[in-house]
């Protein structure tokens, strides 16, 4: 085994004995010395994860928290010194955890969280002119493709994970109902989850797969507001350009 | 990405503060006494949105110090391309006035371990250490500065002192150096011997930049002090000393304050540059 290697072993696995040869400079063993270097690791991780994901450390607490993060990051450590985009698959393994599967709707609130980052250090983009959209005649509407902001995400629960995250951080009316289509734009800087009214989940999965805004409505339903859904998008400057 | 046309070609002789985002816009309004910024590169390396709209602004007015943590120079492996690729568009669109990385290793088999990690002093260390170097400078087109660890334990089989060692990188490399006195103080504090003395074992010429940062106190386990770099409160008056005893020795050099955790408001860190700038007065009277 290589030093690094023997060094980096016991990094992340507390029982894992120090490496052989490290002292304190006075040729005494180095001792807890090695420990400096594993808290370091570990908290600065932790702490990492803990500011990427606020509604979950808010949700469970942070001392729960601490425990699902530190055995995370021993499970998954960074792949990238990009710490921004440290903790991706961290929603999907609070999802697996049995301790909290009495909070179901844990993980896609954590995705709202992970969004939110994304979406924070997502490409600039600037949105149309709305008077672009209404210059088009019907036919030309139609057949219309729309290319959206690289901040804007969709995310689809089976849960009020939108609202929830919303009581969570910023308080308000206790959640109740649902599942909920969030929408996290970005107008400027500042990314915001947005809950979508009834069909426009079903609309917008179809425009970012690429269908021509006439099929894309259709797949709205009876209760899908239209005039709602293009005036949250065209506001935010959300899209960026018609393909006609 | 804006292009950064507006640029600094040398950090100036002055108090430099580490860039936070919560400072932005009291530094636009005034930021006396702070002649210029560093910035961790890791934290801009985004596609896009405030942190990157904020540098260009920053770059516009001010001499901008752009410092890896992330590259792991020291590491057994070979340097991360993919990682050196985004330091050379940072660099190629920013223009700064310095890059710096660490005689550190933080990246072992694809895995990064977010801190900086220590490196046994030997030949073959050396001779990774300056190839590493030798290939980044390469990519970016420029000279780097290496800045010495933190130390919190030694190793057995090192042949090498800090000093030499760096001295010997500088030789083969070409490379600049970043010194951290406060990285020096704690080093020193932890492995018992003298900062002054590794200070004035230190080869001076090279230094490019200086670090000043606050660090915590712990207890090994024979109840010796056993300090840890922090960045979360003030300078202590030792460091103080300590850097005054190297510009006696090194003239005046830019000199830079970190502090990226528990950051405070900004008159406070303002503060801590005025005390650097009362330092390099000092050296100049």
């Amino acid at each position: 085994m290589t030093r690094q290697a023997e060094f980096r072993g016991g990094l992340l696995n507390p029982s894992a004995p120090e490496p052989e040869g490290l002292t304190d400079g006075r040729n005494r063993p180095a001792g807890r010395r090695y420990g400096v270097y594993r808290n370091n690791v570990t908290v600065s991780l932790r702490e990492a994860l803990a500011e990427g994901f606020p509604s979950l450390v808010s949700l469970i607490g942070r001392e729960n928290f601490d425990h699902v993060a530190r055995a995370f990051l021993r499970q998954s450590p960074p792949k990238s010194p990009l710490m921004m985009h440290y903790g991706a698959g961290l929603p999907e393994f609070v999802a697996t955890l049995d301790q909290l599967k009495h909070l179901p709707y844990l993980a896609d609130v954590a995705r709202i969280d992970l969004a939110m980052r994304q979406s924070y250090h997502a490409a600039d983009s600037t949105g149309i002119n709305p008077a672009e959209l209404q210059a088009l005649d019907e036919d030309a509407l139609l057949a219309t493709r729309f290319a959206f902001a690289p901040s804007m995400i969709l995310l689809r629960s089976p849960w009020p994970a939108g609202s929830i995250w919303r009581y969570t951080l910023r308080g308000g009316d206790k959640p109740t109902g649902g599942g909920e289509d969030v929408l996290i734009l970005r107008a400027e800087y500042d990314p915001e989850p947005h809950v979508l009214g009834p069909g426009a989940g079903d609309v917008l999965t179809a425009l970012l797969a690429g269908a021509p805004f006439g099929t894309a409505i259709d797949a709205g339903g009876d209760s899908f507001d239209l005039a709602a859904l293009l005036d949250l998008l065209l506001s935010n400057n959300a899209v960026i350009a018609l393909n006609t | 990405m804006p292009d950064a046309s507006h640029s600094f070609p040398l950090l100036p002789n002055l108090p430099g503060v580490g860039y936070k985002p919560q400072h932005f816009w009291r530094i636009l309004s005034d930021p006396s006494p702070v002649g210029w910024f560093e910035i961790h590169a890791e934290n801009y390396m985004g596609d896009g949105g405030r942190p990157i709209a904020q540098l260009n602004v920053l770059a516009e007015r001010f001499p901008i110090s752009v410092h890896g943590v992330g590259l792991s120079i020291g590491g057994e492996g070979r340097l991360d391309r993919e990682h050196l690729s985004r330091l050379k568009r940072l660099c190629d669109w920013l223009k700064p006035a310095s890059f710096s990385e660490h005689l550190a290793w933080s990246t072992h088999d694809s895995h990064f371990l977010n801190d900086l990690l220590p490196l046994p002093y030997t030949n073959d260390t050396l001779t990774r250490v300056a190839d590493h170097i030798d290939e980044v400078q390469t990519v970016l087109g420029r000279q780097m500065l290496l800045e010495n660890p933190s130390s919190y334990l030694a190793f057995a089989e090192s042949t090498w002192s800090e000093t030499d060692f760096l001295a010997e990188v500088v030789r083969r490399t070409g490379c600049g150096l970043l010194l951290d006195v406060n990285n020096v103080f704690v080093s020193a504090t932890n492995l018992d011997y003298s900062p002054q003395a590794y200070i004035d074992a230190y080869p001076l010429d090279a230094v490019a930049e200086i670090h000043l940062g606050g660090h915590d106190e712990d207890e090994d386990d024979h109840g010796a002090p056993l300090l840890i770099d922090s960045h979360g409160r003030e300078v202590v008056d030792p460091v103080w000393a300590l850097l005054d005893h190297t510009l006696a020795r090194s003239g005046p050099k830019p000199l830079l304050v970190e502090w990226d955790t528990d950051v405070p408001d900004w008159p406070v860190l303002a503060d801590e540059a005025r005390r650097a700038a009362g330092a390099l007065t000092r050296v100049l009277a």
